[in-house]
């Protein structure tokens, strides 16, 4: 047992500092095609680290979209206005007191939040023992994720699928009609 | 792209392979992580690569605009009517445990079936934000 909580401190160490690295480079570079493929890598070393903590599904998701989809995506956008960055323009003295307090804030805030994998912690005593004792039983699914999402929080689910349509009814309205076939094509 | 040859024969090779997985994802959702969330975006993303390679036309005479956009909606519907069918056999909305003599016989097939209508209305707008974004980069 002592041995695989070693692995995934080191684990948990190699990822974060890579993870830091890349998005800091995001920042810095100049190149947005490069912003993109970094912003990939940054995604892929987070699926990683869901994975190290335990949330494979979160994983799965985070590797799809965040690396896959989004890439493809801004990637196409790019296509469309170019892959140089406009030059920064304005005082820079403001933004860099907001993000030093921002961070400041939310670092003192972490103070209060349990550590995790806290047994005590609220989330783990208020409705959480009842669905990982009977979600099994009462849905028939092993997967705890699954029948959360799917039974116990049915509700909130039709509401995420609702927005998804609505974001694509969005992007119809903004990007307007496809062009007919024949005069797009070479 | 046309001239790549390597990457025309890998996809060709992939696609089925990234398809196949995403229904795998999609229907053992409830043994092994990922539902019908994340199989939506990974059989997406095998007709995104092949678009990206083939072209859009081509893409769009494998899978219509018009299709996507009726099963867009289609997934939505079919989660709304799973909850108002509850709601007609007499439990609250979305309560699977009617669907079936056994209640939790009742909860799995209301969780597959939602699972599925999820992983449809996700596919098809995968598809159809990628069809408006290449379009305008044609």
């Amino acid at each position: 047992m002592m041995e695989s909580v070693d692995i995934n401190f080191y684990l948990d160490v190699f990822l974060l500092f890579w993870l830091v690295v890349t998005a800091v480079a995001v920042v810095f570079a100049k190149n947005l095609m490069a912003s993109t493929i970094l912003m990939g890598i940054f995604s892929l070393l987070m699926a990683a680290e869901y994975l190290v903590m335990g949330a494979a599904d979160v994983a799965i998701t985070e590797a799809a979209v965040g690396a896959g989809i989004s890439s493809i995506l801004i990637l196409m956008a790019l296509f469309l206005v170019g892959d140089r960055e406009a030059k920064q323009k304005g005082n820079m003295v403001v933004p860099l007191v907001v993000t030093v307090i921002v961070t400041a804030g939310l670092l003192f805030a972490t103070y209060d939040m349990p550590s995790f994998g806290n047994q005590f912690a609220p989330a783990q005593i208020y409705v959480s023992p009842y669905y990982l004792e009977n979600g099994p039983i009462e849905t028939g699914v092993p997967n705890v994720v699954t029948s959360i999402l799917a039974s116990y929080r049915a509700f909130d689910t039709l509401g995420e699928v609702v927005v998804v349509l609505t974001a694509s009814i969005s992007v119809i309205m903004l990007l307007g009609r496809l062009r007919k076939k024949e005069e797009g094509d070479k | 792209m046309n001239d790549h040859i390597i990457l025309r024969t890998v996809i060709r090779v992939l696609v089925p392979f990234i398809f196949m997985y995403g229904l795998y994802v999609q229907f053992h959702g409830d043994y092994s992580p990922g539902g019908g969330f994340q199989a939506g975006v990974i059989c997406a993303a095998a007709f995104i690569f092949y678009g990206l390679v083939y072209g859009l036309p081509e893409t769009m005479r494998v899978i219509p605009v018009m299709f996507v956009r009726l099963t867009a909606s289609l997934g939505v519907l079919i989660y709304i009517s799973v909850g108002v069918i509850t709601m007609v056999m007499g439990e609250n909305f979305l309560n699977y445990s009617v669907l079936s003599e056994d209640p939790v016989r009742g909860q799995h097939l209301g969780i597959l079936i939602i699972e599925l209508s999820v992983g449809i209305t996700v596919f098809s707008v995968m598809m159809l934000i990628f069809y408006m974004f290449a379009d305008r980069s044609r």
